[in-house]
């Protein structure tokens, strides 16, 4: 009897919390994010943290912000994705592919909550994906890689072997040899997203190599510390690194989650959201170039605005044929381009790609 | 003059007392951390240690991410007692997740109930030859286990890495590093409905039974304390070190592989390029936290879980960085490891002016 009672009380004390909590929620709308790294990268997680300071400056205290940071993709990303879920968030942006089968398996749990989830392809009524056309901003940096390189060799500090990253080096590839047809890439795979160790020694591995310019798809800005403490040029990933790298670097990639964020929280706010796929690039200013390092001469900077300008009014696709694979085969015909579709699967070099492609099959 | 000396016995009193002092410490220390940084500290305390168990759910997840932890320690804590120091389990845990896994990448469209079975012991058989590497270098060159077993967790993860990047990728997944997911007949059983709480758990509690009936009522065990406690007393009475070298490493080994195959079979339901944040190092701690007692392995790894989920906690309730929740369970371990050193070392203020007069 006295156990009984006891259990009563405590079930009573939890519906009360409960009761409590969720009082305490209808007032603002929690929006949640989820990051693969730290806030301090100051890469991917920083720019996608900037983005969701933007949603509070929007809204102020119509919504309140969480985050969890550094979550490991694997078993640990769906119990936190599930935490905020329960917890009543209304949007959760769950940014990093890794987290795309957590994102969707607790979105069919929660179908109350709306869900973001960041270059993956897995959508279902709850869930969205975004992700930016990072390659015409490469496309732009080639430009520049093609005519400030003095060796020939550009060097390029790779994450993953997966098609958003392939896509970024053949783009590189392709707008450098087209002003320098001698320009050799070296790609350096280090397997993760964040590790200024090993993102460093990459790039000293590869101005070892003979590279005097350093390009990165990794987070932290430690490959163009190294390139700028070895004299040798650098392009800034995420966001503006110059102020790690003054002289290096020539310029930046800078994703711009900012309004696309906040068109989502409005959305969801207005119940207007709907489950969509969102690429943006250049056009829609999620991609963005960093001002042009002074060191750069004026044609060079021509050059890359005038691919610039060309790729936002569609001039210019970086994927027009014709584009040679690795092995010299004709890939895509003159008067031809790649679509989305072969866009999203890519898993081939192009020509002047040095190294073998991790891939099986 | 302040001196630390080692007890002629271990301390019964203390073997109690410093838990209790650990976390007296603990909150003392962690209330000046959380008042300089303006959030309050009961709160804090409340986000990290009862928040993440508040409901059945949290209760579940505890578990689930302590099973890891709790397998590998086990085995570990074997060989720390014979003095076989295999900080690789990592790896093993790994290889654990390739052989298991790899049996449902290649019987994918396999529909039996021998599937599973059979991928738990091909992920014990997996973590076992990678422990077994480190044993022979030990008993035929005597090469130094720590390096070897170390070195061998770098060799697995890029080993998983080739795979899930290349024949083992999903054909329908666009080219991503990630394999088919695994099939229900490929998938723990849940033993709670609506949660991740899964079969391992019972896998975890089964390991930690088995190792205390060997240490206690087995020759093996009472060879494995012999040799570890006192090498040559061991070989004096004919224990074969070479013979413990090699079962603390196949033993530890298995259950790590068996944690591996867990975490795919299980809350992740798919091999991808990093399947585990760390489980085998933490496990080491997890071993030592526990005193190599399968009993304290079990409340250690869950304490460590506890830890890890209230990090999430406080991260998302006081927008706490995970700089700082990373400090908090740094204490937390430090303090429970530093007291414990009173178990079996004192402290002596002794002046030395009073012992020349």
């Amino acid at each position: 009897m006295k156990l009984k009672n006891i259990a009563g009380l405590l079930g009573a004390a939890v519906v009360a919390g409960g009761m409590l909590a969720s009082g305490a929620a209808s007032a603002q709308e929690k929006i949640g994010f989820v990051y693969v790294g730290p806030i301090g990268d100051h890469g991917w997680t920083y720019r996608h943290d900037i983005g969701r300071l933007a949603v509070e400056k929007a809204f102020g205290d119509k919504v309140k912000t969480t985050y969890v940071e550094s979550v490991k993709e694997g078993a640990d990303s769906e119990r936190v994705i599930r935490k905020m879920a329960a917890d009543g968030h209304k949007v959760i942006f769950t940014t990093s592919f890794g987290f795309m089968n957590p994102t969707v398996k607790v979105a069919k749990q929660f179908p109350k909550s709306m869900f973001e989830h960041a270059t993956g392809y897995k959508r279902v009524d709850n869930v969205s994906t975004y992700a930016a056309r990072f390659y015409e901003g490469r496309y732009v940096i080639g430009k520049i890689a093609g005519k400030m390189t003095k060796t020939n060799v550009i060097g390029y500090v790779g994450s993953f072997p997966i098609p958003e990253v392939v896509r970024g080096i053949n783009a590189t590839t392709l707008a450098a040899r087209s002003v320098n047809p001698d320009v050799q890439v070296k790609v350096a795979w280090v397997n993760t997203w964040y590790d200024p160790g090993k993102e460093g020694d990459a790039a000293k591995a590869l101005i070892d190599q003979g590279a005097d310019i350093i390009l990165q798809h990794t987070d932290s800005p430690a490959p163009l510390q190294v390139a700028e403490s070895r004299g040798v040029w650098g392009v800034g990933q995420a966001s503006d690194m110059s102020k790690f790298a003054a002289k290096a670097q020539l310029t930046a990639i800078i994703d711009n989650w900012d309004k696309y964020y906040v068109d989502r929280v409005k959305a969801a706010l207005d119940g207007t959201w709907k489950s969509e796929d969102t690429w943006g690039g250049l056009d829609s200013k999620m991609v963005e170039i960093a001002p042009y390092n002074d060191a750069i001469p004026a044609d060079v900077v021509a050059l890359a605005e005038e691919a610039h300008k060309g790729i936002i009014d569609g001039s210019i696709k970086p994927f027009a044929g014709p584009i040679k694979a690795q092995d010299g085969t004709v890939k895509v015909k003159e008067g031809e381009a790649l679509d989305d579709g072969a866009l999203l699967g890519m898993d081939w070099y192009v020509e002047g790609v040095q190294g073998k492609l991790p891939k099986g099959n | 003059m302040l001196r630390i000396e080692k007890r002629p016995e271990p301390a019964k009193s203390m073997v109690y007392l410093t838990p209790v002092l650990a976390l007296f410490l603990t909150v003392a220390s962690s209330t000046i951390l959380f008042s300089v940084l303006g959030v309050s500290p009961i709160e804090a305390l409340d986000n990290f240690f009862v928040e993440p168990v508040k409901d059945a759910y949290g209760v579940s997840e505890l578990l689930v991410k302590a099973t890891p932890l709790i397998l590998c320690a086990i085995g570990l804590s074997v060989g720390f007692r014979a003095n076989v120091w295999n900080i690789g389990a990592e790896g093993q845990l790994t290889m654990g997740a390739i052989f298991g896994g790899g049996v449902f990448i290649y019987l994918y469209d396999v529909d039996s109930v021998f599937l599973l079975p059979l991928m738990i012991v091909m992920g014990a058989v997996g973590g076992a030859l990678w422990g077994a590497i480190p044993a022979f270098f030990k008993t035929k060159f005597n090469a130094n286990e720590i390096l070897t077993s170390l070195m061998l967790v770098y060799v697995a993860l890029l080993l998983l890495s080739l795979l899930v990047h290349g024949p083992w990728r999903d054909p329908d997944g666009f080219n991503f590093p990630e394999s088919r997911t695994f099939s229900q007949s490929a998938t723990m059983p849940i033993l709670w409905e609506g949660t991740r709480l899964h079969f391992g758990w019972i896998l975890a509690l089964l390991a930690a039974l088995g190792a205390w009936l060997m240490l206690a009522k087995t020759l093996v065990g009472f060879q494995v304390k012999v040799i570890g406690a006192a090498p040559l007393a061991g070989s004096y009475a004919g224990f074969s070190q070479k013979k413990i070298i090699w079962f603390s490493l196949l033993l530890a080994g298995g259950l790590a592989g068996i944690a591996g195959v867990s975490e795919v079979s299980g809350p992740i339901g798919q091999i991808l390029p990093s399947i585990s944040p760390g489980y085998g190092f933490t496990a080491i701690i997890v071993a030592f936290l526990g005193r190599l007692h399968p009993v304290g392995i079990i409340l250690a790894g869950i304490l460590m879980a506890l830890t890890y989920l209230g990090g999430e906690t406080a991260q998302i309730n006081l927008g706490l960085p995970i700089a700082v929740t990373g400090v908090f369970q740094g204490m937390v371990l430090f303090f429970l490891l530093a007291c414990d050193v009173l178990v079996n070392y004192r402290f002596r203020f002794k002046s030395y002016g009073k012992a020349v007069s």
